[in-house]
């Protein structure tokens, strides 16, 4: 429901001098800032009534679509229900009116939560400590490479600043890498989708002292688990570089398969895509980041850690140094009711549910997949993992394109898949239904795309001109790119 | 199919460059704007800079992604095309005629590295 009155921007709603708060009378005397620190004139706030703003709001958010909402294949982005039973415990007072500074003594059981997950997930992984402090997996990716970089230093071994990334990596591993200071080595993809390993093995020989490490995401961005991991891993290690593992496609793996059993050395987790925290909308998210033995000197501070039945934080040390393990990389302890809610999953799945995450998620994706293939394009073929990339439609003739499909499901009250990622396909279509769906709503999915692919051979501009029943129809991605238009006085102006 | 010209020396990130005597002008092919989609944004360096064959100089970016632009020679810039500051989308209208920049090529035998049109042609052609 798009309300037109109440559906207007807040500021096209806003009467000058309405007001609808009244503060309570100051108890402390008046404390004005300091005039250097006021601003000049009055910012330019919207002002309206208490009932407009209510029903602003509802109706803004009852266009939201969300995956309470429906179906919402994203892929790589793993957008799994989000249990209640999360939010409840997230909701109890004794871990939502704490002080991150009160006394140790009286936040055990908040400490006891972090310590708790600290070691589910490192049973989950077969790492041997994490830490929850990075805010979201790019903030894990950068935390790790840090974690890398000390952890070369510390041997004495400082020109090691060469990362090699694969061609279907996710956009933030080269950006993680850059911003760590590190120079990017790019490895190509092999015809079926999978790292190349004579193209890795050219690297290495061309760079045989400065290797810090190698950043992978297994299974990669295409869904497809890389099958020479072992020999990659020996690779890298014998050049005297690291393995990060990237934990954003974790899903199918868990409960199955451990990325430290693989020979990765240091890994993030998204609790925000695998351990159903939300996800998207702001979030927040968490990026915790896991060290294999022997590397957990490594890890930032604070870290929560247990001695005989009391549970206690160790805080850096008072240095002048700025490597990664004196220092905080977020503040205090990570976001702690988003780990709150991670532990909450864990524990309401069981050591047993919890290993049908993954083959769920597989069986759930190969389903679509196969159902799928006569009308979109199966650019490699064979049983992928968690998700999958189709190329666009099958029958390009119609000139309908991965975005039209995705704007076509729209209309059908479908959230899209990810689209033109990864890039090693044109039309790249990345599909990711996750373990939670049921056999109908996957069926459902699967009759609308058939129906799709058949728009585009019988009646290709409906699907071109999609969508047609959203509250904004197409929007000219070109034009805003170029001539964004950021605020209301911006627009109105214009 | 996409359109590629006779005579100019191309490279597999799908740049082109065209010797005129002692100076190459560089862009990207017409496949390349035909993948990449709508053009909003092309990232040029600076007159004098140099560049170094198969290293980025820049960068296009279109509605889909951010594309690195690799240069295929080595050399130093000596004029980038200004036009494509304001008008990006003249690289979707025609990749050849809009060049990117000009560069004094330092090592002509580079271009041995580089495909000719017949070669680069199969090269799309095995692309997905």
């Amino acid at each position: 429901m798009n309300n037109k009155l109440y559906g207007k921007l807040i500021f096209e709603l806003s009467h000058p001098g309405r007001r609808a708060y009244s503060l309570p009378k100051d108890e402390f005397g008046s404390h004005e800032l300091p005039s250097a620190m006021r601003r000049a004139e009055d910012a330019a706030l919207p002002e309206c009534d208490e009932m407009t703003v209510v029903r602003h709001y509802t109706n803004l958010s009852e266009n939201n679509f969300g995956v309470d909402n429906g179906f919402y294949p994203l892929g790589s982005c793993t957008m799994k229900y989000n249990p209640p039973i999360n939010e409840e415990m997230a909701a109890l007072s004794a871990f939502n009116n704490i002080h991150p500074l009160q006394p140790l003594s009286t936040v055990q059981g908040a400490l006891q939560v972090e310590y708790d997950l600290q070691r589910a997930l490192s049973a989950l992984t077969g790492m041997a400590d994490f830490t929850l402090n990075p805010c979201a997996g790019a903030h894990g990716e950068l935390t790790g490479l840090m974690i890398i970089r000390s952890y070369h230093e510390t041997r004495g071994d400082s020109r090691r600043n060469k990362v090699i990334i694969p061609d279907s990596a996710h956009g933030t591993n080269p950006a993680s890498a850059a911003v760590c200071g590190c120079e990017v080595l790019e490895v190509k993809s092999t015809a079926d989708g999978l790292v190349d390993f004579d193209d890795l093995k050219q690297i290495i020989a061309d760079h045989p002292d400065d290797i810090a490490a190698m950043m992978m995401t297994n299974p990669n961005t295409l869904g497809l688990f890389e099958r020479d991991i072992p020999a990659i891993t020996k690779l890298v290690h014998d050049a005297g570089g690291l393995m990060y593992y990237d934990g954003a496609n974790l899903n199918p793996m868990l409960g199955v398969a451990r990325p430290a059993d693989m020979g990765f050395d240091v890994m993030h987790l998204n609790l925000h895509k695998t351990f159903s925290t939300p996800h998207g909308g702001g979030g927040p998210g968490s990026g915790p980041v896991g060290v294999r033995e022997g590397l957990e000197p490594f890890l930032p501070k604070p870290h929560v850690v247990k001695n005989g039945d009391k549970f206690d934080i160790e805080q850096p040390e008072r240095t002048d140094s700025y490597t990664v393990e004196n220092n905080h990389v977020g503040p205090f302890l990570g976001n702690f009711l988003v780990i709150v809610r991670a532990l909450s999953y864990i524990l309401s799945l069981g050591k047993e549910n919890i290993k049908m995450v993954g083959p769920l998620s597989v069986l759930n994706a190969n389903y679509i997949k196969e159902s799928l293939k006569d009308d979109y394009e199966l650019p490699i073929h064979g049983l992928c993992k968690h998700e999958f990339v189709f190329n666009g439609l099958k029958d390009k003739s119609t000139g309908v394109t991965t975005m039209d499909v995705a704007k076509r499901l729209l209309d059908y009250g479908y959230h899209a898949p990810t689209i033109y990622f990864p890039l090693l396909f044109h039309e790249a279509m990345m599909i990711e239904p996750t373990e939670n769906e049921s056999k109908e709503t996957l069926d459902g999915f699967i009759e609308v795309m058939h129906n799709i692919a058949k728009e585009a051979r019988e009646n290709p501009e409906i699907v071109k001109g999609a969508p047609h029943t959203t509250p904004i129809s197409r929007v000219d991605d070109v034009e805003a790119a170029k001539h964004p238009v950021l605020t209301f006085r911006q627009l109105a102006a214009e | 199919m996409a359109k590629v010209i006779e005579g100019l020396y191309y490279t597999e990130s799908h740049e082109y460059v065209k010797v005129d005597g002692n100076v190459g002008t560089i862009g990207i092919t017409d496949y390349a704007q035909n993948a990449l989609g709508n053009v909003v944004y092309v990232d040029m360096p600076d007159v004098d800079d140099e560049v170094e064959a198969g290293e980025e100089f820049g960068a296009v970016e279109s509605v889909k992604a951010a594309s690195d632009l690799n240069s295929p020679v080595s050399g130093k810039v000596v004029e980038v095309n200004e036009a494509l500051e304001d008008k990006p989308e003249l690289v979707n209208q025609d990749a050849f005629a809009n060049w990117i920049i000009k560069v004094e090529l330092s090592d002509p035998s580079q271009l041995d590295d580089l495909m000719d049109a017949k070669a680069y042609e199969e090269f799309c052609n095995n692309q997905q």
